[in-house]
């Protein structure tokens, strides 16, 4: 594909994704939630009982359509390529903290972009923050951070993700008394499952035919000059704020934002995490779910780590409420800089000493 | 001089191509076995003024270089 090319198609689903993230609010999801990665996740994660804060729980059928979707998309395309083997364990862990940074902001990349089309500025300071974790965590790529090759596997292994969420479909569908459902908060609200699910289909399906990634967009502008991926999250961003204008759905300024707080620094910082985290996985949390839809059993890793980063947060009181951070959450991110930078220091001080011996 | 890049993960192909660029080699080929590598090579290869041939193989692509 030319590179002119490759903009158009990114324009394109970059706009139909920015449209149905609003169409998705206003059939019932909260403001500004048309998609959120990182709160559907932890909805997912409550819903199943793996934490038990009331208000946000439901088995969000946006991420099994996302999965699914690019599953679909790559099988059709016969780009579905079963891998893995690259630091699971790695990746994990970089994906739970990804996570709490997630929960301390009160969203991911892609909400974060959602909350900017909807006149919420915490967003922007988050994109400050998150700018500045994609700038220190592509200083590691460059200096020789890597966490290894992955390696073919089997159909099996790069299908089971999808398995897995195929089975909450079912249950979801036909014994949902299995699932917690919120009654009040966040989890409460929601689009009606059909919808949901066919919106999470075709941003799936969009997001995999034109890898689209809320962190490599900015990554690749600071490593290459390159603006090809950041189009199509700007135009993310256009398309939903012409629609929120449109619909009432603007409106301007920090306080009374839905599901969001106003302490500058850890909207900041959480969203720092996010970035530094995103950009040693190799893509945010849109970007992982996409992946493993497409048998990347790595990221497949990365969602379980999301799931289980968000199950921590919310039964250890790390996640954020409209009212701010808590201690333990101001703590934890912390902590994830620490334990993510001592991971990377270590792999790139192995991998220079390994070369040094080699003479390459 | 020839790049092998199969099984790293985004950014790390676009990356190694790019010392190779900074180095000014002319000639090289990089071998890739997933699409978005072979995508973000290809497009930061033409960003750079290199030609760049696409030939599929069984592990993936091997994407040809060269400056023009």
């Amino acid at each position: 594909m030319n590179i002119l090319k490759e903009k158009k198609s990114l324009m394109i689903a970059g706009t139909i994704t920015g449209m149905i993230s609003v169409v998705l609010v206003l059939l019932g999801n909260p403001a500004n939630m048309g998609f959120c990665i990182a709160c559907f996740y932890r909805d997912i994660a409550g819903a199943v009982s793996l934490h038990s804060a009331s208000v946000v729980q439901y088995a969000r059928p946006e991420i099994i359509g996302l999965l699914l979707g690019s599953l679909l998309i790559s099988v059709v395309r016969t780009e579905f390529k079963p891998r893995g083997g690259s630091s699971p364990v790695f990746r994990f862990v970089i994906s739970f903290f990804v996570m709490i940074g997630a929960l301390v902001f009160l969203g991911c990349p892609f909400r974060m972009v959602l909350r900017l089309a909807g006149g919420d500025l915490n967003a922007l300071i988050a994109l400050f923050g998150f700018v500045a974790g994609i700038i220190a965590g592509s200083v590691l790529l460059n200096r020789g951070f890597t966490l290894g090759r992955s390696y073919k596997q089997s159909t099996i292994e790069g299908g089971t993700i999808s398995g897995m969420f195929l089975a909450l479909l079912f249950i979801l569908l036909f014994i949902p008394s299995l699932l917690k459902f919120s009654t009040s908060g966040p989890g409460s609200l929601h689009a009606p499952i059909l919808f949901s699910l066919i919106g999470g289909l075709a941003v799936g399906a969009l997001a995999q035919r034109n890898r689209f990634c809320m962190a490599g967009g900015i990554r690749d502008v600071f490593l290459f000059k390159d603006f090809t991926l950041l189009t199509g999250l700007v135009m993310v961003f256009v398309a939903a704020l012409v629609m929120n204008l449109v619909t009432g759905n603007f409106m301007l300024g920090f306080e009374g934002q839905s599901v969001a707080h106003t302490n500058w620094l850890w909207n900041f910082l959480g969203m720092a995490l996010v970035g530094y985290g995103s950009v040693l996985l190799g893509g945010c949390p849109l970007r992982q779910t996409i992946l493993a839809g497409e048998g990347n059993s790595d990221s497949a890793m990365s969602v379980l780590g999301m799931l289980a980063g968000a199950a921590f947060s919310h039964n250890f009181s790390l996640a954020s409420s409209p009212k701010g951070p808590t201690i333990g959450g101001q703590v934890a991110t912390i902590m994830g800089f620490v334990v993510i930078t001592m991971i990377a220091l270590t792999i790139i001080y192995k991998k220079n000493k390994k070369e040094a011996v080699h003479g390459n | 001089m020839e790049i092998d890049a199969r099984g790293l993960s985004c950014p790390q192909p676009v990356i190694e191509t790019k010392k190779a660029v900074d180095a000014k080699i002319m000639h090289m080929k990089v071998l890739v076995d997933n699409i978005a590598a072979k995508e973000n090579v290809s497009r930061f290869a033409k960003v750079m003024k290199y030609q760049v041939s696409i030939t599929e193989t069984d592990y993936g692509w091997m994407l040809e270089l060269q400056k023009q």
